[in-house]
């Protein structure tokens, strides 16, 4: 209450509130501009920021894993540098992969499949088992990922065939996502020497290595380790870390939510432009007035702080209602898009609302700057005899 | 014993239309002393708005000196003439020139605004003011359309006399009332002077005159001597 006392003592503020609401639909037009602007700049950004959010929740926590392909030229990771590679330090495991994709066979139905040879105790150290258990090493039994349980429908029990050899899932996977070095979600793990019995006419050697790094802030130095340690003479492997493609999919969806903003930022400009617009015609409107008050004494700092007042209160009005409005519209347009809305929710998404809200009243400022200093510069004895 | 409160030295303003210089005043040499009731008179384009303009330091001469105060205002910046406004000089118009956002004590406060007067000293000196300008203090939260043009030119009065200012300068200050209120105006402008504010009244009726110590006839620019 005091504070809306001394705000109408201030004769300025008062002012600036009563010009801008003398002329009510041309006031409400200029808000509107700038309200559209805002909501484009708030609702983009929150898109682009959700649409990372939910690539690196499906990402998942890969962050610190080292991926060990043979180099070009290279056909696999040989048992010696496998060896090699196990003398790494800082390495919370290596787990050796055979791959290769194949069709795989249920009831009569088939469909192709990655097919994974991978050592049990390691296979639990790389995805989850949802239902049933893991297979037992050396035998001919297989765990199942998600999508091809799916796909079959597929129960712990049923038996399914690779390459003509039967397999009975004795294990079925959670949902895993997307990953890197393997994709488990349309996977068959089975066990390495089961893996070799089918696929005996595969080179010796292993398709990759997946190395878990103990350490997130580690992965560069481990990586170097083993660049120098098995790249000394030739390049015989590639190591991927994953944090650095999380990295670069990090700074892909940033410059996606800056284009987006990008685009919502060009009717913040038309908004900007259409104040200026407003706030030419309202100081040639007033010039007469303007004339009145310089002759009784308003200096041009006076007459500028009052122009620019109207700007500030058009622009921190429209630009608050455009930041509530934009909660909405960033609602819906994750629905729309995400078709999910839980990723709406976070608190980063805020902070684009902020942006867009500043953006809007930085806009208004620059919009009102010209018209003010056009005002507060006219010569007090041509602005008295304009009429 | 003269205290000149305005002084023209040479005063030439020269304006170029064409290829023709039109000089609206031609060596005009005056002063005016405190205390002073002058009329400036003359027939329309003889160049006393220009010197009204001048004395209110909204105008610059193109050559001479004009002295408000005894501070030359030629060599001063917008903001500078700006602040001798503010302090030395109260303006009444013909149009009254109220500004219509504001109530009529608003008006009156504006001047003050202007001079960085605290805010509950300026309504308490407004309505002095109001009072000086004999309004009623019941108009005071009354839009300037609201008022009649007697009330109007009455509010001005007392907007010009806000900052207490040593001079007042009225342009057809009854150019736009009837005969009567257009007397109680000059009464008013008369009784101000009596307490010692210098008045200076631009106009062409020729009963004004009769308020005035000093009669300034301007013809073509230039100060006519002696009568006509």
């Amino acid at each position: 209450m005091d504070l809306a006392k001394s705000l109408r003592s201030n004769m300025y503020v008062e002012l600036a509130r009563r010009n801008l609401t003398r002329h009510t639909v041309r006031t409400a037009l200029a808000a509107i501009g700038i309200i559209i602007g805002v909501i484009a700049i708030s609702s983009m950004g929150i898109l682009g920021n959700s649409l990372k959010l939910s690539v690196s929740e499906s990402l998942g926590d890969v962050g610190n894993e080292l991926i060990v392909y043979p180099a070009y030229g290279e056909e696999t990771i040989t048992e010696k540098q496998l060896g090699q590679l196990e003398k790494v330090s800082g390495v919370e495991y290596v787990i050796p992969v055979l791959a290769s994709t194949g069709k795989v066979e249920y009831k009569g139905e088939a469909t192709y499949g990655n097919i994974y040879g991978i050592e049990k105790d390691n296979v639990l150290q790389l995805v989850e088992v949802e239902d049933g258990k893991i297979f037992r090493a050396g035998s001919s039994d297989c765990v199942v990922g998600a999508n091809l349980v799916k796909h079959f429908g597929i129960k712990v029990g049923g038996k399914i065939t690779l390459k003509d050899s039967q397999f009975r899932v004795v294990g079925i996977l959670g949902e895993a996502g997307f990953g890197f070095g393997i994709s488990p979600d349309q996977a068959v793990f089975i066990s390495p020497q089961a893996y070799e019995k089918i696929y005996e006419d595969q080179a010796d050697g292993y398709n990759n290595v997946i190395m878990k790094v103990k350490s997130v802030d580690d992965v560069e130095i481990v990586k170097t380790a083993i660049e120098d340690r098995l790249n000394k003479r030739e390049e015989v492997v590639h190591v991927l870390a994953t944090n650095s493609i999380l990295d670069s999919i990090d700074d892909i969806f940033n410059s996606i939510s800056l284009f987006l903003m990008g685009i919502g930022s060009i009717s913040l400009l038309v908004a900007g432009v259409s104040i200026l617009n407003v706030m030419l015609m309202s100081t040639m409107e007033r010039t007469k007035e303007i004339g009145i008050m310089k002759a009784v004494g308003a200096s041009r700092k006076d007459v500028l702080k009052m122009f620019m007042l109207e700007a500030l209160f058009l622009g921190i009005a429209a630009s608050l209602i455009g930041g509530v409005l934009s909660l909405g519209g960033g609602f819906v347009v994750n629905i729309l898009i995400l078709k999910e809305s839980s990723y709406f929710f976070a608190p980063s998404n805020f902070l684009y609302i902020i942006a867009g809200v500043l953006f809007g009243i930085v806009t208004s400022l620059v919009g009102g700057m010209y018209p003010a200093w056009k005002a507060a510069n006219m010569r007090p004895l041509d602005a008295l005899r304009y009429e | 014993m003269s205290d000149p409160i305005v002084e023209l030295q040479n005063v030439t303003k020269k304006y170029i239309l064409g290829s023709n210089e039109i000089y609206a005043l031609n060596k005009v040499t005056l002063s005016i002393n405190k205390g002073d009731f002058a009329t400036i008179m003359g027939p329309s384009g003889s160049g006393k708005s220009t010197l009204l303009n001048m004395v209110g330091c909204l105008d610059l001469p193109t050559e001479g000196i004009v002295k408000i105060n005894g501070i030359d205002i030629s060599t001063l910046d917008d903001d500078e003439l700006t602040a001798i406004r503010r302090n030395n000089i109260g303006f009444i118009f013909q149009q009254f020139n109220l500004i219509q956002a504001l109530t009529a004590i608003e008006n009156v406060e504006m001047p003050m605004i202007f001079n960085n007067a605290p805010a509950d000293l300026r309504r308490e000196k407004a309505l002095l003011m109001f009072a000086r300008a004999n309004l009623e203090p019941e108009y005071a939260d009354h839009k300037p359309n609201e008022l009649s043009g007697g009330q109007q030119q009455r509010v001005a009065i007392a907007r010009a006399l806000a900052n207490d200012p040593p001079i007042i300068l009225a342009d057809e200050p009854t150019g736009n009332l009837d005969t009567k209120t257009g007397k109680s105006v000059m009464d008013l402008l008369s009784d101000l002077n009596a307490k010692g504010t210098t008045v200076i009244v631009v106009t062409h009726d020729q009963k004004l005159a009769e308020y005035s110590n000093m009669n300034i006839r301007l013809r073509d620019g230039e100060v006519c001597h002696g009568p006509g």
